[in-house]
């Protein structure tokens, strides 16, 4: 069967120099090396699976999840979903994958109803289904009625995260892209939105990959994980398989990477790719 | 034919969203125009003291009449320029624009729906302008040709729109200078295209740069239209430019964006953080 995600050899880097670079080039000035996000990366997503990718900040999640979330060029290497190319078939890719960020971006003058709606006319949803499953999916998520027509800078920031997920389902994508969704959360937040990934993963025919660097979410939600480290995929496998007894995930993390996973902390680099 | 229908509802989703956006942020709305009225009649009133000034008496009307045009003209285009040049601006600053430019719709819809919005918001601003001022002033538009008069501007926002795109690029390339490089676009437009006085007094390499700018033929176009009653056959002379500045921008700046989006992609740049 033909896997969700095919990704072979992806390698990208970043020239911290940015447009200045080709000046200095120009100029015969020296130029600072290529930060190497993720070098040769394989991973094959099955559908249906969830499939996690932990490591700590800065370890190249956050651009992994772009360069599938045809956010972001690969400089060698492939990504296919579902047999499509995100670089030369990008507007496909996207008709039926969705992704979910550490920050919930809407326009936050606006209610989750005009946000959702507004996402419903780009993805050609009819205005009158598109409302009744706003209403739907947000309840279920546990968005107050009154709230769901409030400015979303009135809303905590769990609530503004479960109305970006509620923004992802909207869609009906086949491929969700979870990237630290609960990063930040209070503990009901975090609960509910895990909750709520376990239904779509039950549910739902999707096929979900979630970036974390919280271990006990990805032993608790992911079929499969991959440990990903100075953009280099160390090892894949169950969650339980990657445990020796007596381990616990974090423990095998540690061992595994030689250093610990850092607290919550939103990424930060200039690419946006900071996990 | 289901596609055109798709991305054209894609395209409406940006303008509903857009004025949804204005609503919400009344207050703010609500002084902009406010300063934008008071600096019409600012500016309207420097005929009447030009005459206390001078000394002398010239047609005082005539001048008031050439600087409101001018004014409201230029209220409308550089509000139109303003939305279109900072349609990627904004969805960065709102933190939107990952999820719109992951959105399955073509990027010409994107910048269809945005600057359908700026015509839209731009031309109902102008107007509350222009009733408002002309509540100041005893002014004589007996003889305008409303028509003559939106052909000019329906053709004029076309090639502004063009400039304008190509502005939205820049902050795709330059994180933070690109929105800086779009207000000194913005205000050398307002520099050159004779928006308070005519382009001849102007110094010649000055000058020079009045005839690419689109405002240039807008504003004389609409002068002629508004204080002289030029017929619109009469107005033709003023089209070709304006014809051929959009012909050559308009396309020229949809490809600009496209080739800045990959630049964008490439290089990690669509997003700004921290």
């Amino acid at each position: 069967m033909q896997p969700a995600v095919s990704i072979d050899h992806l390698v990208k880097r970043f020239d911290p120099a940015g447009v200045g670079g080709a000046w200095r080039r120009a100029l015969g000035r020296p130029l600072k090396d290529p930060i190497v996000a993720l070098d040769a990366i394989n991973v094959t997503v099955r559908r249906g699976e969830v499939y996690g990718i932990v490591g700590s900040n800065g370890s190249g999640k956050s651009t992994l999840a772009r360069v599938v979330a045809t956010l972001l060029l690969p400089d060698s290497g492939s990504v296919q979903v579902f047999g499509h190319d995100v670089v030369k078939d990008a507007r496909t890719v996207r008709r039926f994958m969705n992704r979910v960020s550490v920050e919930a971006s809407f326009f936050k003058k606006l209610s989750p109803l005009e946000n959702l709606s507004f996402t419903a006319r780009i993805y050609g949803l009819p205005a009158r289904e598109a409302h009744q499953r706003i209403f739907e999916i947000l309840k279920r998520l546990g968005i107050e009625e009154k709230a769901i027509r409030r400015p979303m800078d009135q809303m905590s920031r769990g609530q503004q995260q479960k109305v970006a997920v509620a923004r992802a389902l909207l869609t009906s994508p086949v491929l969700l892209i979870l990237d630290e969704p609960t990063t930040g959360l209070d503990p009901r937040s975090k609960r509910d939105v895990q909750d709520f990934i376990r239904e779509v993963r039950d549910t739902h025919d999707a096929t979900v990959i979630l970036m974390t660097h919280d271990m006990d979410e990805a032993e608790q939600l992911c079929d499969r994980l991959a440990v990903i480290d100075k953009g280099r995929i160390l090892i894949e496998d169950k969650p339980a398989a990657l445990r020796r007894e007596g381990e616990s995930l974090e423990d095998a993390f540690i061992r595994l990477t030689g250093h610990a996973v850092e607290v919550d902390e939103p990424d930060k680099t200039a690419a946006g790719g900071g996990g | 034919m289901v596609a055109l229908g798709r991305e054209l509802g894609a395209s409406y989703a940006f303008v509903e969203r857009n004025f949804r956006a204005v609503r919400r942020y009344w207050g703010w709305e609500v002084v902009f125009l406010f300063y934008s009225i008071v600096n019409a009649l600012t500016v309207a009133y420097i005929a009447p003291g030009g005459v206390l000034v001078a000394g002398q008496q010239f047609d005082a009307d005539r001048l008031i009449l050439f600087l409101v045009v001018g004014t409201v003209v230029w209220a409308y285009l550089n509000s139109v320029f303003d939305s279109v040049a900072f349609m990627v601006s904004w969805e960065r600053w709102e933190g939107t624009i990952e999820s719109t430019f992951m959105a399955p719709i073509r990027r010409v819809t994107f910048i269809a729906g945005s600057s359908a919005f700026a015509v839209l918001y731009s031309f109902a601003r102008a107007v509350v302008i222009l009733v408002v001022v002309a509540l100041f002033f005893s002014l004589d538009l007996g003889a305008a040709n409303w028509v003559g008069a939106f052909a000019v501007l329906a053709i004029g926002s076309l090639g502004l729109l063009g400039i304008g795109i190509m502005s939205a690029s820049l902050p795709l390339l330059f994180l933070e200078r690109g929105s800086q490089m779009t207000v000194v676009v913005q205000a050398a437009l307002l520099l050159v295209s004779g928006v308070y006085y005519p382009v001849e007094v102007l110094p010649d390499w000055l000058e020079w740069f009045s005839v690419i700018s689109p405002a240039t033929y807008v504003l004389n176009a609409m002068r002629d239209a508004v204080l002289d009653g030029v017929s619109l056959l009469d107005l033709l002379p003023h089209f070709g430019p304006l014809m051929l500045i959009t012909a050559v921008t308009l396309p020229l700046g949809v490809w600009v964006f496209g080739w800045a989006e990959r630049y964008a992609l490439r290089h990690g740049r669509l997003k700004r953080s921290g």
